[in-house]
Parts: structure tokens; sequence; C-alpha cells
């Protein structure tokens, strides 16, 4: 294990431990951008589609893992975004690189603006009440037919910067480098909001509301602005994910991706960027991986392919059942306990990430 | 004429509704945690005694087989709680929200499986009978469905109140480890529970059957369900019913005298308006947390 001499008050808020953390993630970069010479171009789209979800998913980590409040909701703000960024570029004439950010902040106003009422609510509350939100957003695309073109649904124009024409199917590397520029920058925002006083405010609120409270926190204020970045940030995933899709109507953000998108995160492992990026590898790879699983058995049974309804979101549930049973932490829990394990060899215990137990006292009363 | 018959089969969905939600209650007040997948458990209930009951497979007497299937439903609520949810002692309230979710998704699965997923209805005696109440025809299911669940709940309520196990089940939510102190089975208890959640979840089930076809889908009635719950104000069982009673008289009324479209998303304007002005219901049970 290294041992970091601080030298600083620095070193604490660094964004890299040591050198040879940045250098790993340098070389992570490298091949990050290398990509499209490395793989077909099948599985370039496949690694384009797991950076937007653990884009959205780096949305929700801010509210889910940072802020610690739940949203069963937040295709909406998928929604939000896809939507404002297309109807920029078709009813203003924005070039992409003006309605992409505004409507990642579109989405973060309409973020705002669930945030207020619902900043009383926290738990379970704030769950449904996200929830109600996710469907109320389905039916309203549909009602504002003349904007929306209902269950028609839009078609994303292809992205246009700099006179260099962008299409996920024409020239897919460059959507793949414009996902990726995207996706770097929102891990630096993220990690840096992590380094500021407000999000140490969102940590406090995480940990307990009173506490936070006690300490001088604005809760509702932290909550808000929490909710805020998280729907921004979802946002832009929206944005890309119409471009990556091409047609996309109300369905395409309905309730089962807001609870997808919330169980990919706890699969990854809450409050860390990682576990976004891992839970958005297992999101990207999982239809892929049935599908071969599928061909490989009808194939060696030598019947004809089956389709089973259904399949991929059970395998989906299966796996977070046995990863909130045998890992709560996720696939980043599990990582960093098997570093340690190699870091401290041979002084490892089993017990050094045991969690404390708690006993449950209500809130009700009576 | 026309208004009646709309409040009975209103308050005939409202009352399915309500027991979702009774079930939803049930464990929340017991055990503190929430039961996504009550709704896929109602659709379970209705497949178990759909399983039971149809010639196409064991082809029981209905009046035999509904009761085989609450004790089978209540008995899957029991292992469930040993087997999977007890390794949930004390983590955070949404970690078992995300494990039911995921348990909602493998059911449903599962479900469609066994049962196929085109729509199939259940061979029960109530279906497509009348009554008369004077000069009103009213459908023996609706009336079926709306007594049970009175009644139902006034048992339950009963329970709660008046029986040693029931004041125990809501020592054991109050404070875990001080119920334990007094001696009560708090494990045991909370196994019952999930037990008594699953029974009342078949009995939904096999009352939702009675008055129509079901498909495995049909476990997302959950979240409406949910709503309920939350409208009545969670935690308290007369809320509960209330509450799917709204949702079940909001629905027939709003697609009638509302243009069509707006009509499904009243449900919800009616929840996300109740969570921002009365945060914990119409009988709410909740106060701010003391430290």
């Amino acid at each position: 294990m290294r041992t970091v001499f601080k030298t600083s008050y620095d070193a604490d808020i660094n964004l890299f431990r040591h050198r040879a953390q940045a250098g790993w993630y340098a070389l992570l970069a490298l091949l990050a951008v290398l990509l499209p010479w490395l793989v077909n171009v099948f599985w370039l789209g496949e690694a384009t589609n797991m950076l937007i979800w653990a884009i959205a998913g780096m949305g929700l980590m801010v509210l889910v893992g940072q802020t610690g409040q739940a949203s069963l909701g937040h295709a909406a703000f998928l929604a939000v975004g896809c939507y404002a960024n297309v109807l920029y570029q078709q009813k203003l004439g924005l070039p992409f690189i003006l309605s992409f950010p505004l409507g990642g902040l579109t989405a973060a106003l309409a973020g705002v603006l669930v945030a207020i009422p619902t900043a009383r609510l926290h738990g379970l509350y704030l769950a449904i009440a996200t929830l109600a939100i996710s469907i109320l957003v389905d039916d309203l695309i549909v009602l504002s037919a003349p904007l929306t073109n209902g269950v028609q649904g839009l078609y994303a124009p292809p992205i246009s910067i700099f006179g260099l024409t962008i299409d996920r199917y024409g020239n897919p590397y460059l959507f793949y480098w414009v996902v990726l520029v995207v996706a770097v920058l929102v891990v630096l925002l993220y990690r840096n909001i992590l380094r500021t006083p407000l999000g140490r405010a969102f940590a406090a609120v995480r940990d307990s509301e009173v506490s936070a409270k006690a300490m001088g926190v604005n809760v509702a204020k932290a909550k808000a602005v929490s909710f805020g970045i998280s729907a921004g940030i979802t946002g832009l995933a929206g944005a890309l994910m119409g471009h990556f899709a091409g047609i996309f109507n109300n369905e395409t953000f309905n309730l089962l991706i807001s609870i997808q998108l919330l169980l990919m995160i706890v699969i990854g492992g809450l409050g860390s960027i990682h576990g976004a990026f891992f839970g958005a590898i297992i999101v990207a790879i999982l239809p892929q991986a049935i599908a071969l699983a599928r061909d490989a058995v009808t194939g060696a049974l030598g019947v004809s392919s089956i389709a089973i309804p259904g399949l991929e979101t059970a395998i989906f549930g299966a796996i977070l059942i046995v990863f909130i049973l045998f890992e709560p932490a996720g696939i980043y829990g599990r990582w960093v306990k098997i570093r340690t394990y190699f870091e401290l060899f041979p002084f490892y215990r089993r017990d050094m990430f045991r969690r404390q137990r708690s006993y449950l006292r209500t809130e009700r009363m009576r | 004429m026309d208004v009646l018959q709309l409040v009975v089969s209103g308050l005939a969905n409202g009352c399915v509704y309500g027991l979702i939600a009774l079930g939803f209650v049930l464990i929340y007040k017991a055990t503190e945690a929430v039961n996504f997948a009550q709704g896929d458990f109602m659709m379970l209930g209705a497949f178990v005694c759909l399983g039971l009951t149809n010639a196409q497979f064991l082809g029981l007497p209905f009046w035999l087989a509904a009761p085989l299937a609450i004790l089978i439903m209540g008995a899957f609520g029991y292992g469930l709680e040993v087997v999977v949810i007890r390794r949930m002692f004390g983590q955070p309230q949404v970690a078992v929200v995300i494990l039911t979710i995921a348990l909602g998704f493998v059911l449903r699965f599962v479900a469609g499986l066994i049962w196929g997923n085109q729509p199939v209805s259940l061979e029960s005696p109530i279906a497509g009978r009348d009554v008369r109440f004077g000069g009103v025809v009213l459908g023996l299911d609706e009336v079926m469905v709306i007594s049970v669940t009175v009644l139902l709940t006034v048992l339950l309520y009963f329970y709660f109140n008046r029986t040693r196990l029931g004041v125990a089940m809501q020592a054991a939510s109050q404070n875990q480890l001080a119920a334990y102190y007094m001696g009560i089975p708090v494990k045991r208890l909370n196994s019952l529970v999930w037990a008594l959640s699953g029974m009342v979840a078949a009995v939904a089930g096999i009352l939702f059957a009675s008055k129509g076809s079901i498909e495995p889908s049909i476990g997302l009635l959950g979240i409406k369900a949910f709503a309920a719950a939350v409208i009545g104000g969670f935690g308290s069982l007369p809320g509960a019913l209330l509450g799917g009673i709204i949702i079940g008289l909001i629905e027939p009324f709003s697609a009638r005298y509302i243009a069509a479209g707006y009509s499904q998303v009243m449900a919800y304007l009616l929840l996300f308006l109740i969570l921002v002005f009365r945060p914990h219901g119409i009988l709410a049970q909740i106060h701010s947390k003391k430290v």
C-alpha cells in the first residue's frame, strides 16, 4: 500500500491521490480515445451507449449517492433534456453546441422546480413523488402533442458542430468522441463539486439531515441545488440519448427507464463515479450477453431461436437481488475490497469493511 | 343512474387498490420496510388461484381453490421473508425498496413463464352475475369485492389494536431493539407480517381476477395502489382503504367528465398535490424526527 505524505492542505482535495493513480487514469483515457481503432462499429455503438448511460447514472448519483435522496423519476429529466435539445434545434434553429447545454439547463430548471415543492419530503416519500413525476411527464409529452408530436415522437437531426456533421450511423467514431468528451467533462464537474463546500453539504444532508441542520447547512437549499445539478446532468444524457436513438417518443423515457437507472447505480455502487460506470457497463452489456447466450443455447440444442419476453429485466432483477443481499456496496465496493486485499496482503481482515448494524426506530409517533 | 354505476364500479376498483395498499401498509406498519412487489404478490395470488381452479390446469372447485391460494401466498410471503428479506435487517429503507422492485421483475417473468403472457380469466362463480338492491342492478363481483374489503379492513384494524400479536407487531415497528428486550420475537413477527401481507394480496388478486381477465403485467397496478397508500397516509390501515377508494373513484369520473388523455393523469396529479401540501397523507402518522 502506498502511503501518501501530505505536505499541503491541498493534498486532501487533489483530484488524484498520487502520481501513479493519475498515470492509470491517463492510460484509461488514452484507451478510451483510441477505442474506435480497437473495436468494430457494433461494439463502438455499445460503448457509446454505455457512456451515455454512465452520464445519466452520474446525474442520478449526485442526488442518490451524494445527497442521499432517492429518485424513481429521473427518466422525466432524461425526457426534458432530450426534447428541449431537439426542440431548440428544430423550432429556434440553434446549433447543437448551444442547444445541448441549453437542454441540460432546461432539465436543471425542471429539477429545481420539482425540488422546491418536494424539499420537505425525504426517503420513501420523495421516491414516490418523483415516481409520480415520471408518470406525469410521460403523459404530459403525449398531451402537448403540437410541440412534442405526441406518441409519433420526434426525429433527432444529425449533430452539426462547426460545419462538421456528426451522425451516429454515418460516422460513429465522431459521435463516440462527442459522447466521450461530454462524459469526461461531467466527471470533472462531478469531482469538483464534491470538493466544494456544496459537496460537503450534500454529504452532510445524506448522512443526517438533523445534524446537517445543526451544522448550519441549509438543507432545503442543498437538496434543491442537488436536484438541479442531478437533473441537469441527466438532461445532458437524455439529449445524447435522443441523438443516439434517432427517433424517440414518450415511451423512450417511461417509468421502467427511471427504475432501471436507479437499479443501475445501485449495482455499480452508490456514492462513487466508478459505480455509475460499472452499472452502465452492466446495463449496456447485458442485452448482448443474453443474446449471445441464447444463440449458444439454441445452437447447442439445435432448436430455432426462441424469444422469451421479459427475460432481460428478470435477469437484471436477479443480478440486483444478489448484489443487494451479498454486496450492498455494489461492484465498486467489491472492487475496493479486492484492491485493499492485495494492497495490504497478507494483513487484510474480513471485518475491515463491516457495516455497523443499526436497529430500526420508527419516525411514526402514536 | 349513470352516476351510481360509476360510483359502484369505482368503489369496486378502489377496493382492489385499497387491498393492495393494505398489504403495503401492513408490512410498513410492522417492519418499516416497503414492499414494492406488493402488486406482483397480488398478481401471483390471482394466478395461483387460477392455476388451481381453471380446468386447463388443476380444475379444483373455486371454493376450495381460493382458501388454498390464500394459504399458498401466505407461505410464500413467510418463506420470502425468511430467505431474502431477513438479510436486509438493519439496512436502509431504500435498499429494501430497490430489492422488492427487482423481485417484482423476477416474479412477473416467472408468472409469464408458467401461465403465459396472454390475458386469461379465472373460472369463478362470482363473475358475471347480478344482484338487485331495490331497483338497482349491481354486478355480484363488485358487491363481493366491496364487502370483502370492508370486512378485511375491520378485521385487520382490530387485529392490530386489540390482539396480543398485533400490538406486539406495532411495538416491534416502533423500536425493534426495545421490543426485542421486552421478549418479543421480532424476527418471527416479521415473517408473520409478510405472510399476512401475502394472504391479503392473494385475496386482492382473487377478487381482481373475478372482475376481469388477468395477465402478469397487472402487477404494475401496485404503483397505483402505492399512490393510494400514500394519499391515505402511509402506516394507516383505514387510510389505505380510503386512498384506494379515492383513486378508484377519480378514475371513472375523470374518464367521463374530463377530456381523454387528461383523465389518466388525475390520480398521479392528486398524489403529487397531496405529497406537496400534506406530505404524510390524509390520515397522517408521521411527525418530524426528534433527536
